[in-house]
């Protein structure tokens, strides 16, 4: 599908690379593997996005219209997994491997065979978890969330295919953050020592190790599923000494690092473009770096502030109040240094600046019902409703999409040699603000109001409020559409762009020529 | 352009109290909620003044900073006291704002000296109320009609949120639920009372409310809970103590009645046309959300019972009944003896057995669902 798109890609005169679909499916080069990511995770957007239609078309109007309350289960739950695990971190881990060695100055990824590898299984898995849809019983339906015993007991026949697809998604997910580590730790050009690699460098180091210590616990966790379902144990069954709430427990053991596996690499991203277009230096890096690690090591604590509900004792409640509050101090040092960089620089507002000076505003919206959704005693208000769907769009749509899509505008003259078409982009940028703002902000209304998420159905009283919601949704899915032209035009032609085609930005990568040639860094650059 | 929401949320504040009660949390009718709406306004205030500090900065930086303005940057970095002070002080709001949280946390999960308690069990897809100090216990289902969520009636004013059986409590009266489940995890949300619990099955979360105002107050199961989980709403009707008394005294008796009639009905036996107009009635509320009005069920999910299985077999008459009445282990199918009278089960099989083209013509009394029951 990518690959004819791809071919024009690169200038082959000085490199040798194989043609056809054989460079594409054996292909070690990290370049290669990156583009394959992006394009595949841009894939996987427009098909978890095409869902999301579904479900705003379904809640335009009260009254069940489109499709029954089971497909709807079923839209709204692949919806999820498709975003987090097809959309969000394939692209986060094709940027990386597009990125990360030519930052480091390293000629490609410590294994690419093993990076081959991790790409090429996600596909299969995103075929299952597709497919299953097709199977009688219909697809997943019991939230991304899977929540037992709705995803064990109650589920339909095709759960043994959605366990089998997050593991397959699990072990590419561990393969990308080994290379990761080890890229960085091993890769290294002579000189580029920790404390002067790029912040999107020091994001995904960091995300890598949660990606590691978490990604298992998910893995146990499907599995459990599965032997519960089809092998008759009890892990989440009471009434074989299980506890349904210890799958909470677990899976959100996974799911808290999880969230920051989707935002860290973005403060990265919008960390080398606000200096860029600032043209100031990052107000403050070493507290960005310890920052992140903070914010890293606090998400291994506060992961039962998703169930507060649950019926916890008051002393847990108040242990994950007190550490989810605390998430907000390092989450502000980012704000702050991003605000001080800022301050007195000398700034222009190209595409990608627009979207990280979005991103910093609207994440921190996010970041704000966050705050809300961490008071335990008024959680107990907000949860399972659309007050919490708004907050995670905040910071999943407006945080982490935004930033890829300005890092996408960023490195596009880097990738395809080309400059984009500053009319469209900025046309996409607009279109998709306004729409997004649509879209997710009257949906903090409609939660405060006392709508429940997940129902396909609701109280003629939320009518309004969701039919604005789905015409800001039908805008931002076409918006998406502009942003797929603007990529096809900027790989297939466009003005010539200069090896370093902005002014302000730093870092190894735009010292070599732009596209990049097939392969960089073959000798490594000294760095002072 | 970006600063939109945020003026949305200014806006918001300066709204008539009946507009903002459609987009802003419920002040609710107990103590807790009120303190807790407190919180919420308290926590949203400090977002906002933090919102325009930072963004103003932003958007006055955005302005003045920009290269027309400001061709040469600045190069300061990095300034320990800065660095210092937005760390401390956002930290030192966040103890203030913990403060009042956990004392209010601890207050709302208090549930000692309760004058009342009433068990709450969710299932697929209703609510059972059980009172402990009275014997009383009743099904809530969705009272909605079907015709209204298909568009083909127009919806009522409370669409969704209307119930055949009201919870009736105590007003100026501590009322202690305790909340489980039969199957999957329910959750038990009335916003008028901030009270929201995770019904989980095999386990017993405890919570309380005191309303200070008679009235009837309405909420939804707030976790997933599979296909019809938007379809199972909560309505409480808060009534003075003696009134209170009244109904839970008229209830008990009414209860107490029935249960004897049915042990008369026992030696009745009903005519197949009263057994299948009952029957119908009982199918369409209770077996017809999974098993649908055709009786076709869903390909995988819910069987079919029109055209196969123990409903057209003349020989798995026992097994009909015994799987309706103690429901099968492991799948959806619940126990529906301590759900329906005898009379009803009676009425929902025969009429399962002889609806939709399935001929078995035989006739189910409640005779013979108190003899499996006996078993």
């Amino acid at each position: 599908m990518s690959t004819t798109v791809e071919e024009t890609h690169h200038d082959t005169h000085h490199d040798h690379k194989p043609s056809g679909i054989g460079r594409w499916l054996f292909t070690t080069n990290h370049k290669d593997i990156g583009s394959m990511y992006l394009w595949f995770s841009f894939i996987m957007f427009l098909t978890g996005g095409a869902m999301a239609m579904v479900i705003r078309a379904e809640l335009f109007q009260p009254g069940l219209q489109l499709v029954e309350p089971h497909f709807f289960n079923q839209m709204t739950t692949v919806h999820g997994l498709i975003m987090v695990f097809g959309a969000v971190m394939p692209a986060f881990t094709g940027l990386a491997n597009w990125m990360i060695p030519m930052m480091i100055g390293a000629p490609d990824m410590a294994l690419p065979r093993m990076n081959n590898w991790s790409f090429w299984i996600l596909p299969f898995a995103f075929i299952i978890l597709l497919g299953s849809l097709f199977m009688e019983g219909g697809g997943p339906a019991f939230g991304w969330t899977f929540y037992a015993p709705l995803s064990t007991t109650y589920s339909s026949d095709s759960t043994a295919l959605f366990v089998f697809s997050i593991h397959i998604m699990g072990i590419s997910s561990i393969m990308g953050a080994i290379n990761v580590i080890v890229t960085i730790m091993n890769m290294r050009a002579p000189g580029m020592n920790y404390m002067k690699m790029p912040l999107f460098v020091w994001t995904w180091l960091i995300t890598a190790f949660l990606l590691i210590a978490v990604m298992p616990v998910l893995a146990g966790a499907v599995t459990m599923v599965l032997t519960d379902k089809y092998f008759g144990t009890s892990f989440f069954d009471a009434a074989g000494g299980g506890d349904p709430v210890m799958f909470q427990h677990i899976f959100w053991f996974f799911g808290h690092p999880e969230v920051y596996i989707m935002i860290l690499p973005s403060f990265g991203i919008i960390s080398a473009i606000i200096p860029a277009f600032t043209r100031k230096r990052l107000f403050g890096y070493a507290s960005m770096v310890y920052a992140t690690a903070a914010i890293a090591l606090l998400s291994f604590l506060v992961w039962a502030h998703h169930m507060f509900t649950t019926g916890m004792p008051v002393f847990a409640e108040l242990f994950f109040m007190y550490c989810t509050m605390l998430i907000a101090v390092p989450t502000g040092v980012k704000i702050f240094n991003w605000v001080a960089t800022m301050w007195r620089g000398s700034m222009t507002f190209e595409t990608p600046m627009l979207f990280a000076l979005a991103f910093v505003i609207l994440f921190t919206i996010g970041g704000f019902s966050g705050l809300m959704l961490a008071i335990t005693p008024v959680d107990f208000q907000y949860h399972d409703t659309y007050f919490v769907v708004a907050h995670f769009h905040y910071v999943l749509v407006t945080g982490a999409i935004f930033s890829i899509m300005a890092a996408s505008y960023y490195w596009l003259p880097k990738w395809t040699g080309h400059m984009y078409d500053t009319t469209l982009a900025k046309t996409h940028f607009w279109t998709s603000l306004i729409s997004v703002n649509v879209l997710f902000f009257p949906m903090h209304f409609a939660g405060l109001a006392g709508m429940p998420r997940r129902i396909p159905d609701y109280a003629t009283q939320f009518a309004d409020i969701n039919q604005i919601a789905s015409i800001g949704g039908f805008a931002f899915g076409l918006s998406q559409l502009i942003f797929l032209w603007v990529v096809i035009k900027c790989v297939k032609g466009g003005e010539k762009a200069e090896a370093k085609p902005w002014d302000g930005a730093e870092g190894l990568e735009w010292t070599v020529p732009s596209p990049a040639p097939y392969h960089t860094f073959e000798k490594p650059p000294k760095v002072e | 352009m970006k600063m939109k929401p945020l003026w949305a949320l200014l806006a918001l504040t300066s709204l008539p109290a009946a507009a903002q009660s459609r987009l802003n949390l419920t002040q609710g009718v107990t103590e807790v909620s009120n303190r807790v709406y407190d919180l919420h306004m308290t926590i949203f205030y400090i977002c906002c003044v933090i919102g325009v500090v930072v963004f103003g900065l932003m958007f006055i930086s955005m302005i003045r900073h920009r290269k027309s303005k400001n061709p040469n940057p600045a190069n300061f970095h990095e300034n320990v006291k800065v660095e210092i002070a937005w760390t401390i002080v956002p930290l030192l709001i966040l103890v203030g704002m913990a403060i009042p949280a956990t004392t209010t946390l601890i207050a709302m999960e208090d549930t000692s000296d309760a004058d009342v308690t009433v068990q709450v069990t969710g299932s697929q897809w209703k609510w059972h109320y059980k009172y402990f100090e009275n014997d009383v216990e009743f099904f809530s289902r969705l009272a909605t009609q079907q015709e209204q969520i298909d568009n083909k009636f127009e919806k009522g004013e409370n669409y969704l949120l209307e119930v055949d059986r009201p919870l009736v409590i105590p007003t100026d009266r501590k009322v202690r639920f305790l909340v489980t489940s039969d199957d999957v995890i329910h959750s038990w949300w009335v916003p008028d009372f901030a009270v929201k619990k995770d019904a989980n099955p095999g386990f017993i979360n405890e919570t309380w409310t005191k309303v200070d105002e008679p009235g009837i107050y309405r909420g939804q199961c707030a976790e997933l809970c599979g296909k019809d989980h938007g379809f199972m709403p909560v309505v409480v009707i808060a009534k003075e103590p003696a009134e209170y008394e009244k109904w839970i005294t008229e209830k008990e008796a009414e209860q107490k009645a029935a249960r004897e009639r049915e042990q008369e009905l026992l030696a009745m036996e009903m005519s197949e046309d009263e057994l299948m107009d009952l029957g119908e009635k009982v199918y369409n509320s209770t077996c017809a959300a999974c098993h649908q009005a055709n009786g076709q069920g869903v390909n995988g999910v819910f069987p079919a019972l029109a055209g196969s299985g123990v409903s057209v077999d003349p020989e798995a008459k026992g097994q009909h009944i015994d799987i309706v009445v103690n429901g099968v282990t492991g799948t959806a199918m619940q126990a529906f003896g301590s759900q329906l009278s005898m009379r009803e089960l009676a009425a929902v099989i025969t009429y399962e057995r002889n609806a939709w083209g399935n001929d078995t013509g035989q006739l189910i009394q409640a005779a013979d669902i108190n003899e499996v029951m006996n078993q």
